[in-house]
């Protein structure tokens, strides 16, 4: 028999106020097996830890149940109170009296009672504990980044620094992602090439860093300490040790047609392309969809020109293994497509364009050389109009429900720079609110209105049309409460961020959460922010939320800091709650073997001695450090031989039992 | 229909660790409430879920019997949340048969972001039992008198 003690937790007035504690006490006392129960205001803090542990040794406790707050909070702690007192960590179960009952229910009867049920499901659940030793497992000491734009390098840089090897693998041609098309970055107005490009060449550099552009990773497999992953190196056509980034074959390639990805396909580019001058690896790729030569067969025009002898027109695409002991996620953001907000114009006029296209066009690398010019014509303009939160804050389906976070601030920023190179220009900014949290971020935006003369105005625009071979902003002015046509000749889209489309599936490889918006789940919203609930994951930049760079920055140093602190370990403890079979009663059908998703279970010969018998049988056997514990296994078996531990058949039936009462 | 104001029904959510439990904190910290009545299971997963365990729990009384686990895609072992599907499809139509009403089970997939989801599943599954009103135990009935 289990001498069970229940700890129940006032977390301040946060459950005492909702669940009368003392009669939880009461309650709980009566229950088979439990010898000791009383409650504390924090049983989190050393005070109430010590109370724990001086009832375990005073009572002599078997098991333990704190009723508290989530599981996911604090079982960790309690697990290690009862360990530092001598007992097993996993004789401790938790009823989460706060997330699951204080905290949504307003009758305080109804609540207690709620709570007395589910300290005694947990108590029923502890009774049948039985005591597990956690295993342990290797750890691979290298971290993988995939993406490589300012969060994927920051975390890189760091993780390499502390001497640890990295790979990154960036699916474009060049690491350095959005930031490496932006021309000024707020509230400090240095140039974006300026303070990145240092840091891509020091990528370069760095005996640490292995680089993976223009790959995809194709396959996860394996856990923390220990992930394998499949990478897929796509055929550049042009050797990378040879090619030295001279940019001959460039201005010697007749197939010119191509959209410049990195200048938003406000210009051309040709088939063979270093996207920018500055690109890490500066080595040149192929589009074998656009070149002449792997279209007709004919040209070779860059083979000829290259004095390198670069070209490799048979290259293939590579397939590369390699080994991890932690995943960082660092994927990034695209703008989101505009084809549902049709009443901007922006799919049918040229001078209707986005902030990142704007980017290009003031950035001295772009399509105009930095010169503002309206697209349709190459013509100076003379009135410029920003629309912020175009499909942010959206919550009719069409944009997104969140606010994507940069965009005021770099609108103020756009507006600042226009009306500093060019005063005759007007700026007119149309917002719903102007959001500018962060450090030296208001003083920016009252620069921008006060000093730069820029003209906000609070409202939505409804539609933009041409007229006349102008363009007119037809809007509402909230403050004024009247309606506005005005006249202008571009109008700048502020669009809404969403995460890279490759989130997703590379979420699903790695078995990492992810929410409605396609944003990377963090562990916690508050305390664990740069780890993914599954262990050995870990999040950087945008993909978790959006971020203007000083945050990303210093989420990528978090995660790398998360990531050091892993590889620094040399042993991993596992999860001891793992599969187990019954050998007796096993009859070595395969079925588990079939539904594991880890391979863990194999089947041997094995001799058994079934009540006096002895004979030799087929039965399962768990690979224990390839279990994960999900339990597929136990429910298929169809003679109950598989049980898992830690969530055993008996266990949650008892609080099956316990709740139905 | 007439609404029992005494009944009080038993309903168990058996929630996986990684989705829909920590979505079942996410509606607590968000303070958004559902009735008392749901009490929370955890499991690893939702393929952890044996059939025995929703019959257990229609034995002993429940009222209601809901399974919370990853969206399709999402699992945290990959795959587990496909063979809940199956089995809780196969086993609500079994139960269907046995005089446990479809509206009694029910399997919804809820992420660890959705806490707003799963407080609107939770007050939409518990007014489908209240309009139910209280089940008949599971059990054979030859032994009823």
């Amino acid at each position: 028999m289990q001498k069970i003690g229940v700890f129940v937790c006032w977390c301040g007035s946060n459950i005492a106020a909702t669940v009368d504690v003392a009669e939880v006490v009461q309650a709980v006392k009566t229950q088979p097996g439990v010898a000791f129960a009383t409650d504390y205001q924090y049983m989190c803090s050393e005070a109430g830890q010590s109370i724990i542990k001086n009832a375990i040794k005073e009572h002599d406790l078997t098991g333990i149940v704190v009723c508290s707050c989530s599981p996911r909070m604090h079982e960790a702690t309690f697990r290690k109170t009862a360990q530092a007192a001598g007992l097993n960590p996993y004789m401790v179960e938790i009823a989460n009296i706060r997330e699951h009952c204080s905290w949504i229910h307003k009758d305080k009867n109804e609540a207690t009672q709620k709570a007395i049920i589910l300290a005694n499901a947990a108590v029923a659940k502890v009774n049948l504990n039985a005591p597990l030793v956690q295993g342990e497992s290797s750890v691979t000491k290298r971290a993988l980044v995939i993406g490589g734009g300012i969060a994927g390098i920051q975390t890189a840089l760091d993780i390499a620094e502390a001497g640890y090897e990295v790979d990154i693998v960036e699916k474009e041609p060049t690491i350095g992602g959005k930031m490496a098309q932006l021309d000024k970055t707020f509230p400090t107005l240095d140039c974006s090439a300026c303070i990145l490009t240092p840091k891509m060449v020091d990528v370069a550099a760095n005996e640490n860093i292995t680089l993976y552009t223009y790959s995809e990773v194709e396959q996860v497999k394996g856990f923390v300490g220990n992930f394998s992953v499949t990478i897929k190196k796509k055929a550049r056509y042009v050797k990378e040790d040879l090619c030295t980034g001279c940019g001959e074959c460039m201005s010697k390639c007749p197939s010119k047609k191509g959209k410049d990805e990195f200048n938003c396909g406000l210009n051309n580019r040709t088939a063979i392309n270093i996207p920018f001058a500055q690109a890490i690896p500066n080595v040149a790729y192929i589009d074998a969809e656009q070149c002449i030569k792997f279209k007709t067969g004919k040209c070779g025009l860059c083979e000829k020109t290259c004095s390198a002898n670069a070209i490799d027109y048979n290259q293939k695409d590579e397939i590369i293994e390699r080994e991890y002991g932690a995943i960082v996620m660092a994927t990034g953001y695209e703008p989101i497509k505009l084809d549902k907000f049709d009443e901007y114009q922006y799919s049918k006029h040229p001078d209707v364009i986005t902030s990142l296209e704007l980017e290009r066009i003031m950035n001295a690398a772009g399509p105009t050389g930095g010169t503002l010019l309206k697209m349709s014509d190459k013509e100076h303009p003379h009135s410029v109009t920003f629309i912020q939160c175009v499909g942010s804050r959206d919550i009719s389906g069409r944009g997104k429900p969140y606010c994507s976070k940069i965009c005021c601030m770099y609108t103020a920023k756009h507006a600042m720079l226009i009306r500093d190179k060019y005063p005759d220009v007007e700026v007119n900014v149309f917002y719903i609110d102007v959001r500018t949290p962060g450090k030296n971020f208001d003083e920016f935006y009252r620069r921008a209105v006060e000093e730069y003369g820029v003209n906000y105005i609070k409202g939505q625009v409804g539609k933009v049309y041409e007229k006349d071979g102008h363009l007119v902003v037809q809007a509402v002015d909230l403050i004024a409460n009247k309606q506005l046509v005005l006249d202008t000749d571009m109008v700048v889209l502020a669009t809404a961020i969403e995460p890279s489309k490759t989130a997703r599936d590379l979420a699903s490889m790695l078995t990492a959460s992810i929410d409605t918006n396609d944003f990377i789940t963090e562990a916690h919203p508050k305390l664990r922010p740069v780890e993914s609930p599954t262990a050995g994951i870990f999040l950087s930049g945008v993909c978790q939320g959006p971020k203007d760079i000083p945050e990303t920055v210093s989420q990528a140093g978090a995660a790398a800091a998360k990531v050091i602190g892993l590889l620094a370990k040399d042993k991993l403890l596992t999860n001891p709650c793992v599969a187990h079979s019954d050998e007796l009663l096993c009859n070595g059908c395969s079925q588990c073997e079939k539904v594991c998703p880890y391979g863990a279970i194999s089947y041997i010969d094995k001799e058994v001695n079934d009540h006096g018998v002895r004979e030799t049988r087929r039965v399962a056997q768990v690979n224990e450090a390839l279990c994960q514990g999900c339990g597929a296994c136990t429910v298929t078996c169809p003679s109950g031989a598989m049980d898992l531990k830690g969530f055993t058949n008996r266990q949650i039936m008892a609080e099956v039992d316990a709740i139905c009462k | 229909m007439q609404v029992n104001s005494e009944f009080k029904p038993k309903i168990v959510a058996f929630c996986c660790n990684w989705c829909s439990y920590a979505g079942a904190d996410l509606a607590g910290s968000s303070r958004l409430s559902y009735p008392a009545d749901v009490k929370i299971i955890k499991v690893p997963c939702s393929c952890r879920v044996n059939p025995l365990f929703v019959l257990r729990a229609f034995e002993k009384g429940a009222d209601g019997v809901i399974i919370c686990g990853c969206h399709p895609g999402d699992c945290h072992y990959s795959t587990g949340n496909y063979y809940a599907r199956r089995r809780m499809t196969l086993l609500f139509s079994m139960l269907d048969y046995l005089g446990i009403e479809k509206g009694r089970t029910r399997v919804e997939w809820v992420s660890a972001a959705e806490g707003v989801k799963f407080s609107t599943v939770m007050n939409n599954f518990v007014s489908k039992i209240y309009q139910l009103g209280e089940n008949v135990k599971l059990g054979d009935l030859r032994c009823r008198k």
